[in-house]
């Protein structure tokens, strides 16, 4: 069985965001990007189903522009076999790389296509669950526990009432949550191997893929400024305060 | 621009160590005097980190020098200095002469297991009666048949309560020959009869860092425990020191990009007089004009590093990045600390560790007055002994 994993290029987490002056976004020009943290869980938990036996072939997928291939880069050293590289300069909105990867699913069969549950940057949480509505197949999202079974797979979630484990047919969608796996460290000589590794590059057209207008970011802002704190010595007080300032 | 997407590569997962494995427990390493290096070092072994330019017969990886240099700024994302220090010890001062000078077996027996963290390295070479004056050492190793007995002490040396080796330097040869030409670098087990750890001592800065005096009493090595030949240890440890002194100036940037980034989001915070401390002028130059030092600081390692990688002696620039590191530290603490005013005297914040810790680039692996008589020798004006 093969395994599709997206990965995506973002501001990397432990970088301070800035809102470009004019609203239109954040600055990246000369930030740290990284891989989004919940698809190098993806991707963990590609190498792990494929180190116990359950897979022959890891297949990394990122969209994004030129230098998203460094992000590739990191999931080749960290094991991925082979990676494609779709190239858009554009913004990418969920339906878009929905529609990317449901290509990309028809022309590569994977068992199963691993997606982080959202990216850090606008964190939308929908391409999995849309993916999976094209390519018409089982969704396993937020999953925490992921047991394969022939061609089923046992995945448990975590939902706002606590876990819940479901059972889906392969193929099948999964989206990863923070506690699935701690990724690993990559090794110098698997960086070493991994330039050797393949890289293609394709496009939306070569896919046949139209970009979805659906979305347009009409302003960004920072969050309000935090202001100063204040003690209370008692939850009476506490009380007090939040029914004073009309927050209860 | 000397790395390459695989440098920055090396560098994300070694930060991404740091930050997960290292950083959480420094608080506590410092408070204790001392940090696992077995146990530490033997992770490091396994992501290839600790043989990065040694030879792969003995498990290292092969690469040039510059991913080395990638490695040493990544590794100095550790918030103190020990640390780095201490993997330095292992990586760039105990070792590299073993891994270009030593026997085949010696460096199976050795070089191996460091290189895969299993062993912990130390260096050997000052004393309490010479430091700066490295040739005045006079810990001795005298052949008896196929051995040599050493008799001596080590002054300062770092990891020296948890190494399993040491590469020590000792006169091998008689008193009255040139004292360039009558020493050796000998590999000596400290579990050998006759080690002493006399005691850790107690430091100023980098106080997560084991530091010890050893004493050796009649301690038998086998002579092949000898790297490259009798009486050219001087020689190798000078070659050696090239590595220590790159990996000391290497080790110093990152920390201080760190001091700055922090002074400028305190002093962004904290106001007087109605404004915030950054600006005046008199501070937000300053740390420009200090941010200006440091990445001319980088610029020579890098050619240094550079330099090296393509196969050349680099003794002057290293020991030029060794002396302007070590003062540009001193600065650049100094001034960080000095707008955190009173905050900047308190152990909580971690300015006052960088000042005490970034104090020892100007003493160890060469006081910067002996950087500046090598600078002098290569420009020809150090006057000549009488
Ligand atoms: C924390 C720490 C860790 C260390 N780790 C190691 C280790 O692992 N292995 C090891 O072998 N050593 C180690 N050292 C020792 C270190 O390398 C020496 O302290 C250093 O080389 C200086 O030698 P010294 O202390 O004998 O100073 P001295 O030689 O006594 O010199 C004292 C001072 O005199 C001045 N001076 C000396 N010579 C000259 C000159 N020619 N011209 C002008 N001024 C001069 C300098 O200001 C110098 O700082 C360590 C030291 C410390 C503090």
């Amino acid at each position: 069985m093969k395994l599709m994993v997206s990965v995506k290029r973002v501001v990397d987490y432990n970088v301070r965001i800035q809102v470009k002056p004019d609203g239109s976004g954040v600055v990246t020009d000369g930030v740290k990007m990284s891989m989004n943290p919940f698809d190098e869980i993806a991707m963990e938990e590609a190498l792990r189903i494929k180190e116990a036996g359950n897979a022959e072939e890891i297949i990394a997928v990122t969209i994004g522009e030129q230098k998203a291939q460094e992000q590739l880069r990191t999931a080749l050293a960290m094991g991925a076999d082979r990676a494609i590289h779709v190239e858009v300069d554009e913004d990418i909105q969920p339906l878009t790389a929905a529609r990317v990867l449901k290509a990309l699913a028809d022309k590569e069969q994977p068992g199963m296509v691993l997606l982080g549950k959202q990216a850090i940057d606008d964190d939308q949480g929908q391409t999995g669950q849309m993916l999976a509505a094209l390519w018409d197949r089982p969704q396993a999202t937020f999953a925490s526990k992921v047991d394969l079974d022939g061609q089923k797979a046992k995945v448990t979630r975590e939902v706002d009432a606590g876990l819940e484990t479901i059972e889906v047919d392969l193929p099948a969608v999964v989206t990863t949550d923070l506690r699935l796996n701690e990724p690993r460290y990559v090794k110098l000589p698997d960086i070493m191997k991994a330039k050797k590794k393949p890289i293609d590059t394709t496009s939306l057209a070569d896919l046949g893929v139209e970009a979805a207008p659906g979305l347009k970011v009409t302003n960004t802002a920072p969050p309000p400024e935090r202001q100063g704190g204040k003690k209370v010595e008692s939850v009476d007080e506490l009380v007090s305060e939040l029914k004073n300032r009309g927050l209860i | 621009m000397i790395y390459q997407e695989e440098h920055l590569e090396l560098q994300r997962s070694v930060k991404k160590f740091v930050d997960n494995e290292i950083n959480p427990h420094v608080e506590e390493w410092e408070e204790a005097g001392i940090f696992p290096a077995h146990e530490l070092f033997a992770k490091m072994g396994k992501q290839g980190w600790l043989g990065i330019n040694k030879p792969e017969e003995y498990g290292g990886l092969g690469l040039d020098y510059t991913f080395q240099l990638a490695f040493a700024e990544a590794i100095d994302n550790i918030q103190c200095g020990s640390l780095p220090m201490a993997i330095g010890v292992q990586t760039d001062m105990a070792t590299p002469a073993l891994a270009a000078h030593g026997s085949d077996e010696l460096r199976k027996e050795f070089l191996a297991p460091a290189i895969a963290g299993e062993q912990v390295a130390c260096i050997g070479v000052s004393e309490p009666g010479a430091g700066s004056d490295v040739a005045a050492i006079r810990t001795t190793a005298r052949r008896d048949g196929d051995d040599y007995v050493i008799n001596g002490g080590k002054m300062w040396i770092t990891n020296g309560t948890q190494a399993d080796w040491m590469c020590m330097l000792a006169v091998t040869g008689d008193s009255n020959e040139s004292p360039w030409k009558n020493k050796s670098l000998i590999v000596v087990p400290l579990d050998s009869k006759g080690v002493t750890i006399a005691r850790k001592l107690d430091k100023l800065g980098m106080r997560s860092s084991d530091t010890a005096q050893l004493f050796f009493e009649d301690v038998r090595v086998p002579v092949r425990y000898r790297i490259g030949e009798e009486g050219m240890g001087f020689i190798l440890q000078m070659l050696q020191f090239q590595e220590e002194r790159l990996w000391g100036a290497a080790t110093s940037m990152t920390g201080m990009d760190r001091a700055i980034e922090a002074t400028i989001e305190y002093t962004r915070e904290r106001k007087t007089f109605g404004q915030p401390i950054i600006d005046n002028q008199s501070v937000h130059f300053r740390l420009a004009e200090l941010k200006t030092e440091v990445e001319a600081l980088r610029s020579m390692v890098y050619r240094a590093g550079r330099d090296y990688a393509d196969g050349n002696d680099v003794t002057m620039l290293a020991s030029m990045a060794k002396l302007k590191g070590g003062r540009l530290m001193r600065e650049v603490t100094d001034s960080c600390l000095q707008y955190y005013g009173g905050m900047g005297f308190m152990n909580e914040t971690p300015i006052t560790r960088a000042f005490r810790d970034g104090r020892l680039m100007s003493i160890g692996g060469g006081a910067y007055e002996i950087m500046l008589g090598i600078i002098c020798k290569f420009m020809d004006i150090l006057p000549k002994r009488k």
